[in-house]
């Protein structure tokens, strides 16, 4: 599961595959929240989607801070402006549902799954920028 | 290696990319049935044509072309995707979803309410895909291509990346046309 082809000294974890994991579960969260909305939505399912999300998520993250040689400056330099563009895009979506009128639960459960799914993709960015440096 | 000047992301394109958002928020808070329309459809044309173009003409073009031709094609054409397809999808995603508010086709009772779902289950596919493969792989290549001694298999590997998973979303776009018509058709 190893991503050997990067760098040539540093042998790294499954960062691409596990970001997509993660980033697939918070997207499935997303669609059966979508699926039922502006109804009656029985939360469980999103909630447990979205924590598996965050939790691989975070896997992910403390996989890659072991390390060693890792570009982190580069990735930190790519990532926060992909942040910045992917919170832009996750604000949207945000926008849209607020405006629809979603309250309680679903929406505090939306939010975190947008959450997730705005610090995954610029770490996604950030790696595959920094492994080649 | 021979390489135009370039901006990984062309700063002209941010105005023109604040005012699409803007219109996007404008068009969300008034909730009429025309600009909505118009919003979706348009980013969301733009979108599949786009991706299908990427992936079943221009993709095999790039990967038939000499290393000097496709790093300069590259350098032209991958900064202007940084900013549009961000763009397309979000005002696609979000007026989207507000028009079938509007209309009452996000509600369970719709009849065709399974296709609406599928719809979304093609688009969460599509930004798996995208956003796990797709772009990164194309700011990694621009990044490459910045540095004062780019590497050419770093290159390669990266374009042959964007080329393939640019064909996968292309495939994917095909079950949104079978899913819009159908849906447009009722």
């Amino acid at each position: 599961m190893s991503e050997p082809e990067a760098t040539d000294a540093v042998r790294l974890p499954p960062v691409t595959a596990l970001g997509m994991l993660s980033l697939g579960l918070v997207l499935v969260a997303g669609i059966y929240l979508s699926a039922h909305l502006p109804e009656h939505v029985p939360l469980g399912p999103a909630i447990g989607l979205l924590a598996a999300s965050a939790a691989v998520f975070v896997v992910n993250l403390l996989m890659l801070s072991r390390v060693q040689g890792f570009h982190w400056q580069r990735m930190l330099q790519v990532g926060r402006w992909a942040l910045l563009a992917y919170a832009l895009i996750a604000a949207m979506i945000e926008y849209v549902f607020l405006r629809n009128h979603t309250s309680g639960g679903a929406l505090v459960v939306l939010t975190l799954s947008l959450i997730v799914f705005a610090v995954n993709v610029p770490v996604l960015i950030g790696f595959t920028v920094a492994r080649y440096d | 290696m021979e390489r135009p000047e370039f901006q990984i992301v062309p700063r002209a394109g941010l105005p023109i990319v604040g005012v699409v958002l803007a219109l996007l928020i404008a068009g969300i808070a008034v909730n009429e049935l025309w600009p909505l329309e118009f919003l979706h459809v348009v980013a969301g044309a733009a979108w599949t044509v786009i991706d299908l173009f990427l992936g079943f003409v221009l993709g095999p073009i790039i990967g038939k072309m000499s290393i000097p031709a496709r790093v300069e094609f590259t350098t032209r054409l991958m900064p202007k995707m940084v900013l549009i397809m961000p763009t397309v999808v979000t005002v696609t995603l979000a007026a989207g979803w507000q028009l079938s508010t509007h209309l009452g086709t996000n509600l369970t009772v719709y009849p065709l309410h399974g296709w609406v779902v599928a719809s979304f289950i093609v688009v969460g596919v599509m930004a798996v895909i995208a956003l796990g493969l797709l772009e990164p792989a194309n700011i990694a290549v621009l990044t490459e291509l910045k540095k004062p001694q780019p590497n050419p298999a770093v290159i390669e590997r990266l374009m042959k990346r964007f080329i393939y998973t640019a064909g996968a979303t292309g495939l994917m776009q095909i079950a949104t046309f079978v899913i819009m018509t159908k849906l447009a058709s009722g």
